[in-house]
């Protein structure tokens, strides 16, 4: 007896509701990007600038005492988070204090962390600083810059990687579907105001990479049902071909949302953004492969000539296997 | 059809063999590091039994490459670092500044007086009185000009030289800027590494970034600031005339004079000497703790033939008058010259004692910064947040490995345990690879490692699917198992092909943690690839050869 997520033959139709998917897609990005415009991302220092430290004590963490004892350093703006975590033993208390950049300086100097230290070990004596993390103003904006060239970079590459393995359509359906994503993405990290670092920029590249081995997938099998069955119509292809892969994108991702789950819960608060970003992004990206990028595929049409070409193959358009 | 040859089955297994060999030292990560350190210790000519003893407690015959851990895992400290090239421009303007004077006061009755101008910092403004002569002035100062030194700058001048009426402004070619800059960072590098090496910390890291950063990793250290003291950030040193040896805080200081603080002297005492340098830091290339003829300890030095002929030149036109050692700011020695130093071999005494000597001698080997360092980033990690994200990390790897490799054989049966069989091995092997190429492993890394174990089996998902249905219309099972890799294949290669370009991208652009994140995720693409295409099948071919099966269930 096997375990089915699915009933062993699907055929259901993904298309009868189109505009309403499409709708709500196209609300979802327009409500992710109002926010994102509004109410911005709650950037760390890899992009404001700034400092923050990690410190742990083994007496319960006090936030208004410990704002209270910093304000007189007028350090500027101070976030101050007490941080859980159910990987912590019973007396590790651990808290996050952010300081604004300073003006006209690039880095946090001794002195002030010294300061921040004498002042805090007097509401906590124990306290330790676990890690000390200083980005000046210079390099958090080159970083901002980079990171937004490497998410159209890897855009650009996919819509032409796709663009010459496919036709224009699939790439247009496809990059269609990333930039969904990583809008999504976006917009719940402003939503929720979860911290948006350098790390995070890394998962909305792996979303990238998730969703279009996504629909990579289903694309593969409509280019090739499209090849067998010539006379049934674009929407009956790229139906057959969704319920063929179906068993498949769900098992997928199943899999990669167990092993992100587990990390989630037991691989500590440091990266647990980092996870959250992927785990939004798995589902977002295998909803946009069927729904967006499909769909997408659906209302622009293909040309269906490809007959002609299975006799004069274009190099990638077939690949043999070897053995 | 389903065969494979045998040379094809030895290849896959040899592979799978040597990456598992290559990812052995890491299971007994702390023996293995204590082995290399010591065998790295009696390599530098150390000896004794403990380090013998320690080599010994990881066999020399099986490998012991090791996957380095990033500074989020082990802790330590991580600076970003601007060198301040321009600092070297106005060095380079205030030395060039006798040297026009002097050129331009051997043609007296053309040009006139010479005198400076007030100037930004990086450019030498020289007013001449005879504004006839300004041809002739600026053919002389030209003159002085050099070749630039570096490959693309060929047949370019070092000075830019123009004329504004009778005022000529100098300043540093874009050639030579370009080279000078390359030269100064290269230096810089070159010095922070030599200061770190000798504290003697473990794998440092210490690159260049882009045009003028310099990165530096150090595990192992307490903070950012130990790691900036180890570097100095002003170590500036310089040998100058001295104006007037024993001064007071309120001298008159002269142009192109400065009263430095004499320390040895006493708290109060202060030294006026002359701006320009004869020869800086730069120019030396050796120094040694030694003793002078009245066996007081001194420190021996030695020039480059740059250095050697500027110092002979001057100590052999003003011997008899004392000159300055000025370190960081700081007068640290004003001997008497006693004879010309010709060879560019120098003696410094001083009130020094042995260890002074030492380390005034240590100082003057690393040499002095070319220019200052602004730091724009600084980053420290303790050794224990590190070690909750190992161990958080680990269980985390450990419960989605399980959860997977359950998940997959209750949907797949016998096929999933081959295909947990190749996760394992697939683990395995980026380990092999990491350790291999000497790449290293961050928080962020360890996701990537977590996310490949997810993202693994969806090649071999993406086959068994695939034989699935080809076993619904009525093939054999060895039809089906070889129709299902090869209509699989397309899709795996293009689907794989687009997520290691996202890795590509984000190795190129990423900088530390997010880089061992995309290393992760590229290398565990590269071997679920392999794993999936050849392991899992091969095991497969292996089982079908063996039992012949009239029907399977996948």
């Amino acid at each position: 007896m096997r375990l089915r997520l699915l009933p062993q033959d699907t055929s259901w139709d993904f298309f009868s509701r189109a505009r309403l998917w499409l709708g709500i897609s196209g609300v979802l990005v327009v409500v992710a990007f109002i926010s994102f415009v509004v109410q911005g991302l709650n950037y760390g220092i890899d992009f404001a600038g700034g400092t923050t430290i990690r410190a742990e004590s083994s007496e319960p963490i006090d936030v208004g005492a410990y704002r209270s004892a910093l304000q007189p350093l007028e350090l500027g703006d101070i976030t101050i988070t007490e941080v859980f975590d159910p990987t912590f033993g019973p007396d590790e208390n651990v808290v996050s204090i952010a300081i604004q950049a300073q003006e006209g300086m690039e880095s946090v100097t001794a002195e002030t962390i010294e300061e921040v230290r004498t002042v805090l070990q007097e509401v906590a004596p124990d306290i330790e600083f676990t890690a000390v993390e200083s980005v000046g103003p210079t390099v958090s904006g080159e970083l901002i810059q980079t990171a937004i060239l490497a998410v159209l970079l890897a855009i650009g590459a996919v819509l032409i990687y796709i663009w010459l393995r496919f036709e224009w359509q699939f790439a247009l359906g496809a990059v269609l579907a990333l930039v969904h994503d990583v809008v999504l993405t976006l917009g719940i990290f402003s939503e929720l105001q979860i911290r948006f670092d350098l790390a995070i920029i890394a998962a909305l590249l792996t979303i990238v990479g998730y969703s279009l081995n996504d629909t990579v997938v289903v694309f593969d099998r409509v280019r090739e049902n499209l090849r067998r069955y010539k006379s049934k119509s674009l929407r009956e292809v790229m139906n057959l071909s969704i319920n063929e892969t179906l068993s498949r994108t769900f098992m997928t991702s199943l899999t990669t949302l167990l092993a992100l789950i587990s990390l989630f819960v037991l691989g500590g608060d440091v990266i647990r953004g980092f996870v959250f970003a992927m785990i939004w992004g798995v589902i977002v990206g295998t909803y946009s492969s069927i729904f967006v990028a499909s769909t997408v595929l659906v209302v622009l049409g293909v040309k269906r000539d490809w007959s002609k070409e299975s006799q004069t193959p274009k190099a990638g358009t077939q690949i043999d296997s070897e053995a | 059809m389903l065969y494979i040859p045998l040379w094809r089955r030895i290849l896959i297994w040899a592979v799978v063999a040597v990456g598992l060999l290559l990812a052995l030292p890491n299971l007994f990560y702390s023996r293995v590091e204590v082995s290399n350190d010591a065998a790295q210790a009696i390599e530098s000519g150390l000896t004794n039994e403990e380090l013998q003893a320690q080599e010994g407690r990881w066999p020399s015959f099986l490998p012991d490459g090791l996957v380095n851990l990033g500074l989020d895992l082990r802790g330590g400290a991580h600076l970003l670092a601007e060198v301040q090239v321009e600092d070297v421009y106005e060095r380079r303007m205030d030395s060039l500044w006798p040297e026009v004077r002097d050129a331009l006061a051997a043609e007296r009755d053309t040009v006139g007086f010479v005198t400076r101008e007030q100037s930004e910092p990086d450019v030498l403004r020289v007013r001449i009185s005879e504004a006839d002569g300004v041809d002739r002035a600026l053919e002389i100062v030209r003159g002085l000009a050099r070749p630039v030194v570096s490959l693309t700058g060929a047949g370019a001048m070092d000075l830019a030289v123009s004329a504004d009426g009778q005022v000529l402004t100098v300043r540093l070619s874009e050639a030579e800027q370009v080279a000078l800059d390359d030269r100064t960072v290269r230096q810089a590098l070159e010095i922070i590494r030599r200061r770190i090496d000798e504290v003697g910390t473990r794998e440092p890291s210490i690159q260049r970034q882009g045009e003028d950063r310099i990165l530096i990793q150090v595990p192992g250290v307490g903070s950012a600031q130990e790691l900036k003291d180890i570097i100095g950030t002003t170590a500036q040193l310089t040998f100058r005339p001295v104006v007037q040896a024993f001064a007071e805080a309120d001298t008159d200081v002269g142009s192109g004079e400065e009263l430095l603080p004499f320390p040895s002297q006493g708290d109060e005492a202060y030294a006026l000497v002359e701006q320009a340098p004869v020869v800086s830091g730069e120019d030396l290339v050796d120094a040694q703790p030694t003793f002078d003829q009245n066996n007081r300890p001194a420190v021996n030095f030695r020039f480059n033939p740059q250095g050697a002929r500027a110092f002979g030149d001057y100590t052999a036109a003003n011997v008899g008058a004392p000159f300055a050692i000025v370190l960081d700011d700081e007068v640290i020695s004003a001997p008497r010259i006693n004879e010309a130093i010709r060879g560019g071999n120098g003696i410094i005494t001083g009130d020094f004692t042995v260890e002074e000597s030492t380390d005034l001698a240590v100082l003057l080997r690393a040499g002095a910064l070319p220019a200052e360092l602004t730091f724009l980033e600084e980053r420290t990690i303790g050794p224990e947040l590190g070690q909750d994200s190992i161990d958080a990390g680990t269980v985390a790897c450990i419960v989605a490995f399980a959860a997977v490799m359950i998940f997959m054989v209750l949907s797949y049966g016998l096929f999933g345990v081959f295909a947990d069989i190749a996760l394992l091995i697939n683990v395995g092997l980026i380990f092999g690879l990491l350790s291999l190429i000497g790449a290293t492993l961050t928080l962020p890394g360890i996701a990537g490692i977590v996310l490949t174990i997810g993202m693994a089996v969806d090649a071999n998902v993406l086959v068994f699917e695939r034989i699935r249905e080809e076993l619904k219309s009525a093939k054999g099972p060895s039809r089906a198992i070889a129709q299902g890799y090869e209509k699989a294949l397309s899709a795996i290669v293009d689907a794989n092909i687009t997520t290691f370009m996202t890795a590509v991208i984000l190795f190129a652009m990423g900088s530390g943690p997010v880089r061992g994140f995309a290393i992760t995720l590229g290398l565990g693409i590269l071997t679920s690839v392999f794993t999936a295409l050849f392991v899992t099948r091969v095991m497969i071919v292996i089982w079908y050869d063996r039992r012949r099966p009239k029907t399977i269930e996948v």
